[in-house]
Formats: structure tokens, C-alpha cells, sequence
């Protein structure tokens, strides 16, 4: 400041107003940084808390929910609540979500909750509940599921909204008793609206059978592998088709001509 | 025909009266805080949905949507178009406080308000010293901040950290641990700077100050002829600065209470004895002669607040 005093008044206050004007600059910066940092880390939604139905991509959820909260009025199971900050660790505060295991989505034919929403957080473009992606179930615990130990339990199954669609029993060869069968609960992405009924109704004190946000549950394919079983167009062009051939004459196969029956049976299922 | 028995029971009355005519705004301010929480609390508490959602977002009887312009403005800057829902809500938010005065959002309805106003009055009663006061231009950098952070994280930023939007959704929806939010502020005011929150870092203030840049509602000095330079309303204006130009301005000066920092409280409307203050439009031209000036009045401001008006919390 002594240094200022010494400077002809208009050269000071220049001066002032610049040091001022950095000052402020600074402190934006700092604070700026920080709630950059507070603000982004909110878009990792913990691997518990799902979003209501039709909300937008997480990124895009955020820039677009107001929390206002008129979903969680619009449910009528009270389905949803809003985050709090620290009771509900990770999640952007004040945003909608709900926790399966507590109470899972009733899928609202409806859907009121989106029919609700001011903001179009959670897309107006969902028509059909079936089609919404809350997440999605993962068999989480293969070796506590009842029926992947050989019982019939099949709870998830019988309650799945979506039942033999978002999650079939899968037959399987039980090994440990070597002639029984397990019916693995399989879910079906393609399927499964991650509305949390089967969590939800899991009967082992933890459920075997999770709803994870979509991004945590499933894999990613590579963009360039291609099924071979699903495309029927040959990789490359050029590649000679060469007409398929069955065994000749002799072979233990009724299908080929002039195969004869297997000696060998495999054992029936369900036995 | 006036009894003595008749005067002594109207002299209450009068009293009560003259209470009332030095807290009116006050009371009525205390009101309407009131009421904008309790129309959304009936709600969850006894199921009267008349309201529903926050100061944020809200649907009013089922029709009316009313959507925070400065959310909604850092809902646009992280590159969401929001629905029609929402831009109706928000249209409608700003021109009201357009017309009434932007920052009667901060002393009408805000929930802070009620807790920055009582860490004020501690302040006084304990006559505790000043403390940090940075620049009152600070509020506009942190809207530019809360902008410029909601378009690089795509998020609507200032949510994150918001004591406004904390406080009245966590009375709504469950708060959590928000109170800790709302306690710092209580203790920033208090003990580190004095005013300094709403008067000089809520960016949700200094938002709806530029929204009502050109307001209709105005406070006026309007007999300013009549002030006795008591300093009461310098002393009660939690953004004094606003006073100094209508009141003690020249002839030149309109008596109109014009910046954007005054938030239509009322508080020096209640405070003046001489009943100098009044709400009237912008457009008011009526003259009002300036009133004489006494030096002593700027080094005033900077000293001891007179003690009468440390009574209610303001
Ligand atoms: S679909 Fe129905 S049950 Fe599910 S969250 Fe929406 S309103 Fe609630
Ligand atoms: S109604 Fe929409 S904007 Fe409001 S909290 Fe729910 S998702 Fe967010
Ligand atoms: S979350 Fe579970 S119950 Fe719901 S659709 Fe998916 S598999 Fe079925
Ligand atoms: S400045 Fe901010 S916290 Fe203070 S009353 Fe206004 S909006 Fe509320």
C-alpha cells in the first residue's frame, strides 16, 4: 500500500482496480475448482440407489433435475425419496432414487412419476413402463441362491414383472449330486426394467439377486466383435461358403443318412 | 364524555398500535417466510396437497408450475433444454420478481433469510466486531461462478453446495445432515463476517437482484426533508449502501431506492420515526426536496449502531 500512495491517483486506483479485479479472479478460480470437483463427483451413482423410471443418462440426469422432488409425490408407493445429504453417501443431494431392497418400482402402467417430472429429467418419451431401464438384476451370489443350489426356490422368478422374459430358470446339470438338476435364476438384460421386485423379494437375509445401475451391472462387447450365429452376412466377401456336410454312412447319428442309434444315452432332465 | 376508565383501556390499544406501526413490515415478513414454507409443509404433514415440491420446482393445486429461474438458468448452461413444465414455471418465477423486486425473493421468501437475519441480531446484541467483508461485488462473480461450473460439469452446480435450496427442501423432504449447512452460515454471519452471506456471497441473492434490475416496486425516501439524521435505517438496512444516494443525495437524486441490493423488506419504512420511507413505483416522479446535511452523518454509519432498534430480530 505505501508504495501506491507514492503513484500520481489515477495510476493507483488503475492499480487497485487490477490487484482487485485478480484478487477476485483468483478466488473464483479456487472456489470454482472446488465446486467443479463437488459437483462432478456427484455423477457416480452408488451401486445401491437406482433412478426413477425414464430418467436420462446419469451426466444428462444432473444437468436436467431441478430435485424438486414432484416425482416422489407423484408415486404412489412411495417408491422414491430424495436424496439426503450425508445419510445417502454418493448421491447427488436432493436428486430422486430409489433402493430396492426397501421398495422396489410397482412399474406404474401410468407412469406418474415421469408424467410428474417439470424438467424432462425423466423423459417424457417413455410410453411403455417395459421399457424402462432402472438398472439392471444381477444373480449376484451364485453359491448362496437357493436354486443355484438345487432348491426350488425360484421367488425372483415367480415375482419378476417381466417373468420368463427378464429372468427364465435355466436347466442345468446339478454336479454335486450328479443326477439332479438346478434351475439357475438368468436374467436378460435386454429384458429387465431393473424395477427391483426380485430383489426385493430375495428370501436369504442379503438378496442373492441384485438391481445395479445398468453401467455397474453389465459389460461392454468390443464394437468390432462380431455373432457369427446372429449375422448371417460372412465376414469377409471372398470367403468360400462350403456346402454343409453331414457324417456319412456308419455314424452313431439317427440324423445322418445311414447313421445308426448312439449306444450312449445322455440321462433326461428334471430326473 | 371520554372517561378515564375509556382512556386507560384504549391507551394499550394505542400502544399496541404504535407496536405494530414500528414492526409492520416485519410482521408481515415474518408472515410470508412463514407461509412459503408451511404451504409446502402441509403437504407431508397433514396431507393437504395444495403444494407440492420446493422452491426449486413446484406444482401449485395441480396447475400453476413455478420453477427457480436461477436453477433453471444453470439447467439451460449445462445444455439441458428443460420441458415446457419448467420454462413456464421459470418465466413466471422471474417476471414476478421482476414486477415486486428481485431481491424480495431474499426478504419475503427465502429460509435463510429468518437464520442470517438472527445471526444479525446476535451480532448486534453481542456487539461484536465487523469482521470479514469482501467486496459486495463477490455474489455477481459467485453467479458467474455457478454458471460457468454448471456448463463445464454439465451438472446444475450450485445445487451442490445451496443452503437455500438445503434448508427448504430438508423441511420438506428429510434433511439429512443439511442442518450443518445451514449452521455454518448461521456461524459465518455471526462470527466471521457480519451480513456476509446474503450480503455478500449467496450468488442466489445477487440472481434475483439482477432479475429485478427494473422493478416496479420501489422503496422511496420520499419525505426525506423531514430526516433528522438519526441513522436508525442505516443502522437496519442489511445493504445500507442502497440508502445513502436517495436519502442524503441532492435535489438532483431521486428519493427512489433504485439498486438492485435493496430487497423490499421494509425494514427502514419500520425503523423511521419520521415516517420518511414508503413503497411506491418506480416511476413515481413525485419531488421531494432534499433534506439539509449534516457532516458528522458518514462517520456514523462506520461506528456503534444505535441500541433502540436491536429489539426484534431483523
Ligand atoms: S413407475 Fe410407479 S412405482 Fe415406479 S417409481 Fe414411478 S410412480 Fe413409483
Ligand atoms: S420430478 Fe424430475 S426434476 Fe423433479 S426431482 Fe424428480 S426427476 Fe428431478
Ligand atoms: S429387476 Fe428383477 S423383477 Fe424387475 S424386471 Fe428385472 S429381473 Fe424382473
Ligand atoms: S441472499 Fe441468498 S440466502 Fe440471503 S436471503 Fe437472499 S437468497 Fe436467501
Amino acid at each position: 500500500m505505501s508504495a501506491l500512495t507514492k503513484l500520481p491517483a489515477k495510476v493507483a486506483d488503475r492499480r487497485r482496480f487490477l490487484q482487485e479485479a485478480a484478487r477476485a479472479l483468483a478466488g473464483c478460480c479456487v472456489f470454482g475448482l472446488a465446486l467443479a470437483k463437488l459437483s462432478s463427483d456427484a455423477k457416480a451413482l452408488p451401486a445401491q440407489a437406482l433412478r426413477p423410471p425414464g430418467a436420462l443418462d446419469e451426466g444428462a440426469f444432473l444437468a436436467a433435475c431441478i430435485r424438486c422432488g414432484l416425482c416422489v409425490r407423484a408415486c404412489p408407493y412411495d417408491t422414491l425419496s430424495l436424496a439426503e445429504i450425508g445419510s445417502d453417501p454418493g448421491l447427488a443431494t436432493g436428486t430422486p432414487f430409489f433402493t430396492a431392497r426397501q421398495v422396489p418400482c410397482e412399474m406404474c402402467e401410468d407412469i406418474p412419476c415421469v408424467a410428474a417430472c417439470p424438467t424432462g429429467a425423466l423423459d417424457k418419451g417413455l410410453s411403455r413402463i417395459d421399457d424402462a431401464r432402472m438398472g439392471t438384476a444381477v444373480l449376484i451370489d451364485q453359491e448362496n441362491c437357493l436354486n443355484a443350489l438345487g432348491l426350488r426356490c425360484d421367488v425372483c422368478y415367480r415375482v419378476c414383472p417381466a417373468i420368463d422374459q427378464a429372468i427364465t430358470l435355466d436347466l442345468q446339470h446339478n454336479a454335486r449330486s450328479g443326477h439332479h438338476a438346478i434351475f439357475m435364476p438368468t436374467v436378460h438384460a435386454d429384458a429387465c426394467t431393473g424395477c427391483g421386485k426380485c430383489e426385493k423379494s430375495c428370501v436369504l437375509p442379503e438378496a442373492a439377486i441384485k438391481v445395479l445401475p445398468t453401467a455397474i451391472a453389465r459389460a461392454k462387447p468390443a464394437d468390432h466383435y462380431r455373432l457369427g450365429w446372429e449375422e448371417n452376412t460372412p465376414l469377409v466377401d471372398e470367403l468360400i461358403d462350403l456346402p454343409d456336410r453331414l457324417p456319412g454312412p456308419g455314424t452313431d447319428n439317427l440324423a445322418a443318412p445311414g447313421g445308426f442309434e448312439p449306444s450312449f444315452k445322455f440321462p433326461e432332465a428334471g430326473q | 364524555m371520554t372517561t378515564a376508565n375509556q382512556r386507560l383501556a384504549t391507551m394499550p390499544a394505542s400502544r399496541e398500535r404504535r407496536w405494530l406501526r414500528a414492526n409492520l413490515f416485519l410482521v408481515l415478513r415474518r408472515s410470508s417466510q412463514a407461509f412459503f414454507l408451511l404451504i409446502f409443509m402441509i403437504g407431508p404433514w397433514f396431507g393437504i396437497w395444495w403444494v407440492q415440491g420446493n422452491l426449486a420446482g413446484s406444482l401449485t393445486l395441480g396447475v400453476l408450475p413455478l420453477t427457480d429461474p436461477f436453477v433453471f438458468l444453470q439447467s439451460l448452461a449445462a445444455l439441458h433444454w428443460p420441458a415446457t413444465s419448467a420454462l413456464t414455471g421459470a418465466v413466471i418465477v422471474a417476471l414476478a420478481y421482476g414486477l415486486l423486486g428481485g431481491r424480495a425473493y431474499c426478504a419475503w421468501v427465502c429460509p435463510i433469510n429468518p437464520v442470517t437475519d438472527a445471526a444479525s441480531w446476535l451480532h448486534r446484541k453481542l456487539g461484536l466486531k465487523k469482521g470479514w467483508q469482501p467486496p459486495k461485488s463477490t455474489r455477481l462473480w459467485l453467479v458467474a461462478v455457478a454458471l460457468v461450473v454448471s456448463a463445464i460439469t454439465g451438472t446444475i452446480a450450485w445445487e451442490t453446495v445451496n443452503p437455500v435450496s438445503m434448508l427448504h427442501r430438508g423441511l420438506i423432504f428429510g434433511m439429512g445432515s443439511a442442518w450443518l449447512f445451514v449452521l455454518a452460515v448461521f456461524l459465518f454471519d455471526l462470527l466471521l463476517s457480519r451480513r456476509g452471506w446474503c450480503g455478500h456471497l449467496c450468488p442466489v441473492g445477487a440472481f434475483y437482484g439482477l432479475l429485478g434490475e427494473k422493478s416496479i416496486l420501489r422503496v422511496s425516501a420520499a419525505k426525506r426533508s423531514a430526516c433528522n439524521d438519526c441513522m436508525d435505517c442505516y443502522a437496519v438496512c442489511p445493504e445500507m449502501q442502497v440508502l445513502s444516494a436517495p436519502l442524503n443525495g441532492s435535489d438532483q437524486n431521486s428519493p427512489l431506492i433504485l439498486s438492485r441490493d435493496c430487497s423490499n423488506c421494509g425494514r427502514c419504512i419500520d425503523v423511521c420515526d419520521l415516517d420518511v420511507f414508503k413503497f411506491t413505483h418506480r416511476f413515481d416522479r413525485t419531488p421531494a426536496a432534499a433534506h439539509a446535511k449534516r457532516p458528522s452523518h458518514t462517520k456514523k454509519i462506520q461506528g456503534q449502531l444505535p441500541g433502540q432498534i436491536s429489539g426484534e430480530i431483523r
